[in-house]
């Protein structure tokens, strides 16, 4: 089973590419016929995974199952997995077959539609487990191209826009990355990340001066800027997130359930894999930046979402909230705060993708997702408002689901580092309470005047086998995070032991000083 | 010794010998009833010197004292040359056919500028490099202005002379400059003469050197021609301008740069430097409101060129090497849009706003699958092939110490992504209107699903091409 990390990325890709040639036709079988096929293919890569997850080990901090060959110009196609990439890899292959079921009701062009879920999914299985700059700088941005056309054919009124926004955007923060990554080649003299994170490669930290400014940290600084250009953006962190909210209000469901779910996670995972590790001393002179930015985020995104009039965008904002939560433990640089932005971002996987097929249940219904054209739900829809009230409440972080303990953990870990950043990331979480039970409570609650919903129906037990899977993950690590800590533990400790080494005879006096 | 000479010119003399021959054989026979024939007989030469000059071609040797040199990089740009040359006329001949635009002339002119094209890219002397340059742009003037009673056409061949002429012109003004203060129009010459503080007078020959080749290449500031003489040739035609005379255009550049003032790079560096960067952005915008798909193609060119002299402002064997990966995936993609933009048809008209391509997807999936791929590998998104010809540009330009550039060159290509992407919104996002016709002649089919493929295949090794580059790259560079 040495094959195992590349077997489980491209059984995907042998999914779209059985589709592409060997299913003709545009009828309703054809139709039934290409979710079917995507949905098994999503299955077997599923259980694929899980063998790697069985033989997975946690107390190793190295990458394990590691295949190299070389490939062109000094790069090498080399893959592996270790305790930060293992549970996104995980995320991925458990949504997607629930990706696959929630667009069972697609009928406009759906062995198309299929094929290019698929090859996302390759794309983001291989983006967890590139262990080459290049070979992830390829899987990274080749996912644009299929998100590009899901938001821009089955999108919304406005996709155009949205799918536009969302292409340039995220193209112009990674070819950013693209550059330093050249830079890291030429300073390193390998693009093997691996090799690249063991403490020998080191980049120089000297302060340089740029166009008149004095940077410190010097060259670090400068990578460190490059591909937080790229991660920020598809984090999104604030001011870079205005792309989400369209690109999100536009897709289609499952576009929003990937994007929310797994994309984002892309930009954690950067920082976790890159930013941190390779750049320490670059880290440490823009991280104070970084917790500000996402402390603003929290704070600033949570009172957008409060005005938003549209249920898809809420969300979208809420998302923000709580990627500003993931990059504030990121870049506490400790051991609980780094464990809490990995669980909160798995965690946010399972509750934000089951809150956009919340929406996704009654949009496909009444073809609206305008807030004020709800109400009173409840009476027609009892499961539904009970699905919804559970993953509102694991939105807001109730104590029992997986969305406190992240927050949590996070909070802690930056209480450590900076009080007020803290305080005011605390702030958040009322806000959050906020929103979130008044979207509930305009939505589902209250008597039903509607004309138009008095007919509405509950949801069927296809909607309902969806969310089983992201309930039980939901509670189970709610009650039970270990599951998750256990396997991260041992290597995010290593990561910020090597971090502290590393930053120890580096002494900052302000960010961005012009001497 | 005249003997060993010819041996080397061999594949150039055959061209124009069997150029001739089948000149005087159309004339005296049935003219233009052969011409179809004529054009199929072409390619195939082309495709069998390519593949003699690739397989046989061995070492380093030079012909006429210096004049004509015959190594790795001038066999590398050759064998591209000719493949491409035979890849546009095999695409032509159905096009030109139906359109009564197919004389026997035409393969034969095409045939003359591939040996002028051979010419420059071997040339070791200021005089034999010029000779190779008219013999290709005199045959392409009347190439331009192949549709005679069409306006757009002989306006085409007319500017295009005209701004050639002129910088055939500035061209000869360097190279005689370079004469005066070298004392020799010999590339070996030169470079002894100006390895040591160079005289200004040589200076200034080196800039309208860098100007005239600036033109043939179609750089920015120097790319008025391009659009105009894209959207007025032919189509077949305009397919050629885009693939063949650019491979050999920046060859030649390669070859003048570093054969002859190779110990002063960073004198023409900062030029060439500025080209690419003024080229890359000024392909970007200006492309980004074009509605013909001919006059898109021509600003795609000059942002693509300069790419490629990114690679060659590196100056160093990483950025040759670069350079010629580049413009290998820039034919090969240019060969794939062009079958397309070649097989757009409604009622039997050619067709070439991009407006047409509306849905084109929902009649066409597999066709609009094969344009898709080509579009993004042109923008350079991965994991097209395009892309790793950014790569390598990039890593060379960094290598070289021009950051600057680098940055400067992924921000361009950012810009640039728009308008591949709008053609890709056409395609799939857009309304339903007047339907482009469903029939597409065989070989361009073949070219176009051939040539998008590659860019999905060669993500494994690039074809090989690396290693092959390389070893061009250091023939040339000193």
């Amino acid at each position: 089973m040495s094959n195992i990390l590349s077997l489980t990325t491209f059984i995907p890709l042998g999914g779209a590419i059985i589709l592409a040639l060997l299913l003709r036709g545009d009828d309703a079988a054809a139709q039934r016929n290409a979710k079917w096929v995507a949905m098994s293919t999503s299955l077997v890569t599923f259980v694929v995974s899980l063998f790697i997850l069985s033989n997975f080990d946690p107390s190793d901090t190295g990458f394990q199952f590691v295949e190299e060959r070389t490939w062109l110009a000094g790069l090498q196609y080399k893959m592996g997995v270790d305790g930060i990439s293992i549970l996104f890899v995980m995320l991925t292959t458990f949504l997607m077959p629930l990706v696959f079921a929630s667009c069972w009701n697609v009928t406009t062009r759906v062995k198309e539609y299929m094929i290019a879920f698929l090859l996302l999914e390759t794309l983001m299985l291989g983006v967890f487990m590139a262990l080459d700059l290049v070979l992830f700088y390829l899987f990274f941005e080749a996912g644009l191209i299929p998100m590009f056309l899901i938001i821009g054919i089955w999108g919304g009124k406005n996709r155009i826009y949205a799918s536009f926004k969302f292409f340039l955007y995220t193209f112009l923060g990674s070819v950013l990355m693209l550059v330093a990554m050249v830079a890291m080649f030429y300073h390193a003299g390998t693009t093997d990340i691996a090799l690249l994170l063991s403490p020998e490669v080191s980049f120089a930290s000297d302060p340089i001066t740029v166009l008149g400014l004095n940077i410190m940290g010097g060259a670090q600084t400068l990578m460190w800027i490059a591909f937080f250009a790229s991660f920020a953006v598809k984090m999104p962190m604030w001011p870079v997130h205005t792309w989400l909210p369209d690109a999100h209000v536009q897709a289609p469901t499952a576009g929003s359930v990937v994007l929310a779910a797994i994309l984002l996670k892309m930009g954690g995972y950067g920082f976790l894999r890159f930013s941190l590790p390779m750049f320490p001393i670059g880290s440490e002179v823009m991280g104070p930046l970084v917790l500000w930015l996402s402390a603003i985020a929290i704070v600033y995104t949570s009172l957008v979402a409060l005005v938003q009039e549209d249920m898809k965008k809420l969300i979208a904002y809420s998302s923000v909230a709580h990627m500003g939560y993931v990059t504030m433990g990121i870049f506490a640089v400790n051991q609980q705060g780094i464990d809490g932005a990995i669980f909160q971002m798995i965690s946010h996987g399972f509750i934000s993708g089951a809150l956009f097929l919340c929406v996704g249940v009654i949009y496909d219904r009444m073809h609206t997702r305008e807030i004020d054209a709800y109400g009173g739900l409840v009476n027609r829809m009892p499961a539904y408002a009970l699905i919804f009230m559970f993953f509102t409440m694991a939105n807001v972080g109730l104590p029992g689901t997986s969305g406190f303990i992240g927050e949590f953990l996070v909070l802690i870990g930056i209480f450590q580092v900076n009080t007020w950043v803290a305080a005011i990331a605390t702030t958040g979480v009322i806000f959050s309470a906020v929103y979130a039970l008044w979207l509930y409570r305009r939505v589902v609650m209250g008597d039903l005047i509607k004309e138009s919903l008095k007919s509405i129906t509950d949801m069927t037990k296809r909607e309902k086998l969806i969310f089983v899977p992201l309930v039980t993950m939901t509670l189970l690590l709610g009650v039970y995070p270990a599951l998750v800590l256990d396997i991260i533990g041992p290597s995010v400790e290593a990561l910020v032991e090597n971090y502290e080494t590393a930053v120890a005879g580096f002494a900052p006096v302000s960010p961005v000083a012009s001497h | 010794m005249i003997s060993a000479d010819i041996q080397i010119v061999m594949p150039e003399i055959l061209l124009a010998i069997y150029a001739m021959l089948a000149l005087l054989a159309a004339v005296y026979t049935n003219k233009d009833k052969s011409a179809s024939l004529l054009t199929w007989v072409t390619s195939g030469l082309f495709v069998l010197m390519g593949l003699w000059i690739g397989i046989n071609g061995q070492g380093t040797q030079t012909a006429f004292d210096g004049m004509f040199n015959d190594d790795a990089f001038s066999r590398f740009a050759k064998v591209a040359i000719l493949l491409s040359a035979a890849a546009v006329l095999m695409m032509s001949e159905a096009y030109m056919k139906r359109r009564g635009l197919l004389r026997f002339e035409y393969p034969i002119l095409v045939a003359l500028s591939v040996v002028g094209m051979m010419v420059m890219v071997s040339a070791g002397d200021l005089m034999a490099l010029y000779m190779g340059l008219e013999l290709q742009s005199l045959s392409l003037y009347v190439v331009a202005s192949l549709r005679r009673d069409s306006v757009k056409s002989t306006e085409a061949g007319l500017k295009y002379f005209v701004l050639g002429a002129l910088s055939s012109g500035l061209l000869l003004y360097g190279a005689s400059l370079t004469y005066g203060f070298a004392g020799t129009t010999l590339f070996s010459g030169i470079i002894e003469a100006s390895a040591h503080h160079p005289s200004l007078g040589l200076l200034f020959g080196i800039v309208f050197l860098v100007s005239g080749l600036a033109f043939k290449v179609s750089a920015a500031p120097f790319h008025m021609w391009t659009p105009d003489v894209y959207e007025g040739s032919p189509t077949p035609v305009t397919a050629f301008f885009a693939t063949a005379p650019k491979f050999a255009a920046m060859a030649m550049f390669a070859r003048v740069v570093h054969d002859a003032f190779g110990h002063i790079v960073s004198d023409w560096q900062q030029i060439v430097a500025l080209l690419a960067v003024v080229s890359m952005f000024l392909g970007a915008i200006a492309a980004i409101g074009q509605k013909d798909i001919k006059r898109l193609m021509a600003y795609s060119s000059i942002a693509h060129m300069g790419f490629a002299l990114m690679g060659l402002a590196a100056g160093t064997v990483l950025g040759v090497q670069a350079m010629l990966i580049y413009m290998a995936i820039y034919v090969t993609m240019n060969i794939g849009a062009f079958a397309f933009i070649l097989g757009m048809e409604r009622d039997g008209r050619p067709v070439t706003s991009i407006e047409s391509l509306k849905m084109y997807s929902k009649r066409q999936p597999l066709r609009a699958l094969a344009l898709l791929v080509l579009m993004f590998s042109l923008a350079g998104v991965p994991p097209m092939v395009g892309f790793f010809g950014k790569f390598y540009v990039l890593r060379a330009a960094f290598d070289a110490g021009l950051a600057w550039l680098a940055i400067a060159g992924v921000i361009a290509s950012v810009i640039g992504a728009f308008y591949y992407l709008r053609i890709v919104y056409y395609m799939y996002f857009g309304e339903e209107t007047e339907p482009l016709d469903g029939k597409m002649n065989p070989v361009l089919w073949g070219f176009l699903m051939a040539a998008s493929l590659a860019m999905v295949i060669g993500v494994f090794n690039l074809f090989g091409i690396e290693p092959i580059a390389q070893a061009a790259a250091e023939a040339l560079v000193h």
